[in-house]
C-alpha cells in the first residue's frame, strides 16, 4: 500500500482549481507539474472528459523518465485512472500491462482491479505465463519480473474463476506476500474459509511488514471472523482500524444497513473498534 | 502473545531498576516489546519516565505495552504524561494523548480539547475525541464539570463532520460515552442526539453510519 504525503498534499491541493489541474497536465514544459496534476485529479476524484483524456494521453508520455529507464508520470496517470471510475480507459491501461516499467504495470493492474472490468481479465492472466518458476526476483531490482500481488488481487476481485488453477500455485511461492495475495484471490473466487484462515496465522508472524499485509488483505476481502485476530495482533492501531473497517463494512453490506438494523456481529466489530481508537 | 505474557510473568523479583535497565539495554525490537511489558506488569509510579520514552520509538508493540503500563499507573501518570507531550513527534504524542485518554484524568482536558478541535495528525485527533467522552467528571466540581462539557459538546460536534472518517467514528464514540454523564442533561442531551442521527443519516462511510446507530440505539433505548 503506498503511504500518500495527504495533510501537506492536501493543504497545497486546495489552492488547485480543476482547469488549472488539467492545463498542468496538458502542458510539457515542466514535467514535477505534470506529476502533482494527475496525482491531484485522482485524489480529488476528477472525473471530467477533459481530465480523462488528459490522463489516457499521460499513460504514454515519453518525457518524463526516471534515472532507472521508468516512466512516473505514467504511474501516476493510471493510479489516477484507477479513482475515476470511468471505464472507456480501460483498453488503454490493458496497453500499460505491457509497458516495460514494472511500476507502470502494477499501478495498471491496480486500475484495472478497481475500475472492476471484466476484459481485463484474460490480459491480467498473461502476466502469470510461466506460473511459480517463471515468478523469480529481477536482478538488483527490489521487485520480482511481474506484480504478482497486484496481479492476483485484480483475478480475486475480477471474479476471475477460470484462473483458479493458475492462481493455486502461488500460494507455495517463496514470498510471503505473494502467497498472501494468492490467498485473498482464492477466497474471493471459491469462498473457502481455509484461504482466509492462512491470513489470519500471518497476524502471528514476527515480521511486522507481514502481519501489516495480512492484516490489510483480510479487510480488503472482509472476512468477519478475523476481526479478533486483527483487534489483538501488534501492530499500529490505525491500521488495524482500517482493517477493520473494511471487515466491519463488508458485513454491513450484506446485512442490509442501513435500512436493516445492527447485528450482533457488527456490534462486536464496533467494539472491537472502538478498543483502539 | 503468549511468549511475551510468560516472559513477562517470569520477571517476577526482578527489581525496577533491572527491569528499567533491560527496556534501555533491549537490541531488537521485539526485546523492547518484552521488556516494556515487564516494565508496564511491575505498575510502579517510577517506571514512568522510562515508558514515556518508550512512546517515542516508533516500535508500535513497544508503545502499546507502554500506554498499557501508563494508563493502569492512572492519575499518577499523568503530569509526567503532560508535561512531555509538548515537543513530541507525532507519532509519540498520539500514544501519549491516548494514555491520558485512557486515564481520564480531567487535568488533560485542556490538551483534549485542543487536540480534537485541530491536530495536524489524524490519529491523534481521535485519540483526544475518544478521550473527551470518557473524562471522570466526578474528579471536577460540578459548576466545572458542566462548564468543561459545554466545551466538550461544541468540540465533538464539530468533530463528527471532520474530513477524516476515523475522527467522525471516534467523535460519535465520545459523544455516546459522554451522553449518560451529563451534568445538565437538559442543555445538552438533544444536541447529541441530533449530531448522532445527523450522522447517521449523512456520513458517506457505513462504519461511521454504523458507530452512531450503536449510540442512538443505546442512548434512545427506555431506560
Amino acid at each position: 500500500m503506498e503511504q500518500e504525503p495527504q495533510q501537506l498534499v492536501n493543504a497545497e491541493g486546495a489552492s488547485l482549481t480543476v482547469e488549472q489541474a488539467i492545463e498542468n497536465l496538458r502542458q510539457t514544459v515542466d514535467t514535477g507539474l505534470r506529476y502533482y496534476a494527475a496525482w491531484w485529479l485522482g485524489r480529488f476524484r476528477v472525473a471530467e472528459p477533459e481530465a480523462v483524456e488528459a490522463l489516457v494521453l499521460a499513460l504514454e508520455d515519453e518525457s518524463d523518465r526516471a534515472p532507472d529507464g521508468g516512466y512516473p508520470l505514467r504511474r501516476n496517470a493510471a493510479r489516477a485512472l484507477g479513482k475515476l471510475g470511468d471505464r472507456t480507459v480501460v483498453p488503454a491501461l490493458i496497453r500499460c500491462l505491457d509497458c516495460a516499467d514494472y511500476y507502470v504495470r502494477e499501478s495498471a493492474a491496480q486500475a484495472l482491479e478497481s475500475l472492476g472490468d471484466v476484459r481485463a481479465v484474460s490480459p491480467l492472466r498473461a502476466l502469470l505465463d510461466g506460473g511459480v518458476a517463471a515468478a523469480v526476483a529481477v536482478p538488483d531490482k527490489p521487485h520480482l519480473v511481474q506484480p504478482y500481488n497486484a496481479v492476483l488481487e485484480a483475478l480475486g476481485t475480477l471474479g476471475a474463476t477460470d484462473a483458479i488453477a493458475e492462481i493455486t500455485p502461488f500460494l507455495a511461492h517463496e514470498v510471503p506476500q505473494v502467497q498472501n495475495a494468492a490467498a485473498r484471490a482464492l477466497y474471493q473466487l471459491t469462498g473457502e474459509a481455509s484461504y482466509c484462515d492462512r491470513l489470519v496465522q500471518r497476524l502471528q508472524e514476527p515480521n511486522l511488514q507481514l502481519r501489516r499485509s495480512a492484516m490489510m488483505d483480510l479487510g480488503a476481502i472482509g472476512y468477519l471472523p478475523a476481526a479478533q485476530p486483527i483487534a489483538a495482533t501488534l501492530a499500529e492501531n490505525s491500521l488495524k482500524l482500517i482493517a477493520l473497517q473494511g471487515v466491519l463494512q463488508s458485513h454491513l453490506k450484506q446485512s442490509g444497513f442501513p435500512a436493516a438494523a445492527l447485528t450482533d456481529e457488527a456490534r462486536q466489530v464496533l467494539a472491537l473498534m472502538d478498543e483502539l481508537l | 502473545m503468549v511468549n511475551v505474557i510468560e516472559q513477562a510473568n517470569s520477571s517476577v523479583g526482578a527489581t525496577l531498576s533491572e527491569l528499567i535497565r533491560a527496556v534501555e539495554a533491549a537490541d531488537s525490537k521485539g526485546a523492547m516489546v518484552v521488556a516494556v511489558n515487564r516494565l508496564a506488569a511491575a505498575q510502579d509510579a517510577a517506571a514512568i519516565p522510562t515508558l514515556i520514552t518508550v512512546l517515542g520509538y516508533n516500535n508500535p508493540g513497544a508503545a502499546v505495552a507502554a500506554v498499557d503500563g501508563l494508563a493502569s499507573l492512572g492519575s499518577a501518570a499523568v503530569p509526567a504524561l503532560l508535561e512531555q507531550i509538548d515537543g513530541y513527534n507525532y507519532g509519540a504524542r498520539a500514544w501519549a494523548i491516548r494514555a491520558v485518554a485512557l486515564i481520564g484524568d480531567p487535568r488533560a482536558l485542556p490538551v483534549l480539547l485542543d487536540t480534537a478541535k485541530g491536530d495536524f495528525a489524524l490519529s491523534v485527533r481521535r485519540a483526544a475525541a475518544r478521550g473527551l467522552g470518557t473524562i471522570d467528571w466526578t474528579l471536577l466540581a460540578s459548576e466545572q464539570a458542566a462548564a468543561a462539557q459545554r466545551e466538550v459538546v461544541e468540540v465533538l460536534t464539530n468533530a463528527t463532520v471532520d474530513p477524516e472518517w476515523i475522527v467522525r467514528y471516534a467523535a460519535v464514540a465520545g459523544l455516546h460515552a459522554l451522553a449518560p454523564n451529563l451534568i445538565d442533561p437538559e442543555a445538552h442531551r438533544s444536541t447529541i442526539l441530533a449530531s448522532l442521527l445527523q450522522v447517521f443519516q449523512q456520513d458517506d462511510v457505513p462504519a461511521v453510519q454504523a458507530r452512531a446507530r450503536l449510540a442512538l440505539d443505546s442512548l434512545e433505548a427506555p431506560r
